[in-house]
């Protein structure tokens, strides 16, 4: 058997580590007190959670008539922010999954933290169809369950039925993708911990993992298996949720388009959150040394061509309507760009096809604070398309006399901001207590130090 | 039985590697091997065969598939027939997402069940440790004697000359049931 030589390319992480180095490094922020910038940023998360859990029990108690919406713009502000967050959920796994299927083990670095933004995103998800439903505390009758109602039967054949199914499967694969993946490090953390709490919840929480290498065969298999269960998952939400839309019959929404072009947005929106979290991460936890300006670079090569196949996306759903002939399908897409809400179009222009071209440019991928400029602005571009999609297509309809327009109320804008604070108060626990970089994985894929005199790759090449 | 076995500790991946390709090739008994991650390669040099959970993964993402398109067409067209939008009751391409979802999540969730049950992981279970070190930078191979050709002082040496940083000799009770 020959070994894959990985000589040509530059290491994984710098700092010509030891494998002990790597556990040591990863684990340090769990055993340190955490900073002060960790307390502020937890507590600016966690009074924006508070506000977002007032606001949804208001909503809750008094019903949705609190939100903007009117007869004809039904959907709006809720529907944007979930497929925003679902979106932001889906580069998780397509770091996770996709890349580990293509063998890219840069991955290593990030795929633990941006599973971990998957799970809290659909969570954030989540939250707004159950609130969007208005007698939230019936959200059960969404399930298949034998009642007392007929047994009345849900609808299979509506694509917001699939999309309760979509959604539960990618939330539950996504869990125990993430679980079985950090089942090595638990043990890690648990056998370098000193006897107390913590130790006792590790040894749980590993399920008595040994590092025996028939269990990290057997692992490695259903590690593969769940890799190739999550690329179609992944794929096949976010085409569940963009069928929400399609399969109406609004201009605007009606479009064949929509499956890939939604599939590209997400991950383009989810390559943005994971930079934003990664280049603030890497630095308040010290792990320069693992989410290196490569990791970096290239993450920011998969932005620049998911950006670029969205606005190829948008070019061609304006060409499309242009040349179907269809005068309602051209009335909305005039009306996107030059109507009401043509700030919303175009700042999704701007933050989605113009400002990640500068990302060509080697030196502004090398440029970490240029790098997190430009990720902010896709993630506010990104929530806008949404917008786009969703009100501009609705506010004039078939009827000129039903036409309307809409504006956010205070409880939808703090709706928003409590889904910022649940996701950034579970990312923030996560990072103090879990092992944010996969260190197993980390070492199994570096190039670590090896033992004195290296092995003479050189002449057998040159034989 | 209390059968004794050899404990060889190394600090490289390439060392464990060597050292078991040498011992199989030896004809001894290699029990496990404890490392600190997947070890690629480790598996053809001890000899293992590719694991079969990939037919426990099949068999439930198709029991999914199928049980959950035989369900849908069960409500929508058998036990209260709806009629959408003059769409066939038992029609089908509409089927075809949630059966996919439930094929994906019955599949996922059967082969990770599987891989706790055969490798006994399970939450409580107390993890026998051979060093603990292995979760982090120490690879572990544990040889059984109870091979007749087994000669202690010569696989020890063998260890060594793979760059074994240690060496020991125990009673496999104390290791739990391998």
């Amino acid at each position: 058997m020959t070994d894959v030589d990985t000589s040509l390319r530059p290491p994984l992480i710098t700092g010509d580590k030891s494998l002990g180095d790597v556990t040591r490094d990863i684990c340090a922020p769990m055993d340190r007190r955490p900073t002060g910038l960790w307390w502020a940023a937890f507590a600016v998360s966690f009074t924006a959670l508070i506000v977002g859990v007032a606001a949804v029990w208001y909503q809750i108690a008094t019903g949705i008539g609190t939100w903007g919406l009117n007869k004809t713009v039904g959907w709006a502000f809720d529907i944007t922010n979930f497929v925003f967050w679902v979106g932001i959920g889906h580069a998780g796994t397509l770091i996770s999954a996709v890349l580990f299927l293509f063998r890219q083990r840069w991955r290593t670095a990030v795929n633990r933290s941006a599973e971990a933004m998957t799970l809290f995103a659909v969570m954030c998800a989540g939250i707004f169809p159950l609130i969007h439903m208005g007698r939230t505390w019936l959200a059960f009758w969404m399930l298949p369950y034998p009642n007392m109602r007929g047994p009345l039967w849900v609808n299979f054949k509506s694509p917001l039925l699939w999309d309760v199914f979509a959604i539960s499967t990618y939330l539950l694969i996504s869990a125990v993708f993430w679980y079985v993946g950090l089942l090595p490090d638990l043990a890690t953390v648990r056998d370098r911990s000193q006897p107390g709490w913590r130790k006792r919840i590790m040894s749980i929480l590993c399920l008595g993992w040994d590092g025996s290498a028939r269990t990290w065969h057997r692992y490695e298999t259903v590690y593969m298996l769940l890799a190739g269960l999550a690329t179609p998952l992944v794929f096949s939400v976010h085409t569940i949720v963009s069928m929400d839309f399609a399969t109406a019959v609004i201009p605007g929404w009606h479009t064949t388009i929509f499956p890939p072009y939604f599939v590209a947005g997400a991950i383009f929106s989810g390559l943005a959150m994971v930079l934003t979290l990664m280049i603030i991460a890497r630095k308040v936890m010290n792990l320069q040394d693992y989410i290196t300006p490569k990791h970096v670079d290239r993450m920011c090569k998969l932005m620049l061509s998911m950006g670029c196949i969205v606005g190829f996306a948008y070019a061609t759903e304006f060409f499309m309507a242009f040349y179907s002939g269809n005068p309602y399908e051209q009335f909305v897409f005039m009306n996107r760009a030059l109507g009401p809400f043509c700030i919303a179009y175009w700042t999704m222009v701007t933050c989605n096809v113009v400002i990640p071209q500068l990302l060509w440019s080697p030196r502004v991928r090398a440029s970490l604070p240029a790098v997190f400029v430009i990720a902010i602005f896709v993630n506010i571009g990104m929530w806008f398309e949404r917008f786009v999609i969703i009100v501009t297509s609705l506010h004039r309809d078939f009827l000129p006399s039903s036409w309307a327009s809409y504006f956010p109320s205070t409880i939808e804008i703090a709706t928003l901001v409590g889904s910022f604070g649940l996701f950034f108060t579970s990312f923030l626990i996560f990072c103090r207590i879990l092992p944010v970089i996969a260190i197993a994985e980390v070492k199994g894929a570096a190039h670590l130090k090896k033992r004195e005199p290296a092995e003479p790759a050189v002449e057998e090449r040159a034989a | 039985m209390s059968d004794r076995i050899l404990l060889a500790t190394f600090e490289h991946e390439d060392d464990l590697l060597a050292a078991t390709r040498a011992v199989r090739q030896r004809g001894l008994k290699i029990i496990d091997a404890f490392t600190p991650f997947a070890v690629h390669g480790l598996d053809r040099a001890m000899g293992l065969r590719p694991s079969r959970l990939t037919w426990v993964c099949f068999v439930c993402g198709m029991f999914g598939a199928l049980g959950m398109l035989w369900f849908e067409n069960w409500t929508a067209s058998v036990d209260w027939a709806i009629d959408v939008g003059g769409k066939p009751w038992n029609s089908l391409p509409s089927d075809v997402p949630v059966a996919f979802e439930a094929a994906v999540l019955l599949a996922g969730f059967g082969s990770v069940f599987a891989l706790f049950l055969v490798s006994r992981l399970f939450p409580g279970k107390r993890a026998h440790v051979v060093n603990p070190r292995v979760t982090d930078d120490r690879f572990v191979l544990v040889i059984g004697e109870s091979n007749a050709a087994f000669d202690a002082a010569a696989v020890r040496q063998l260890m060594l000359d793979h760059h074994a940083v240690e060496t020991e000799e125990k009673l496999s009770s104390e290791e739990g049931d391998t």
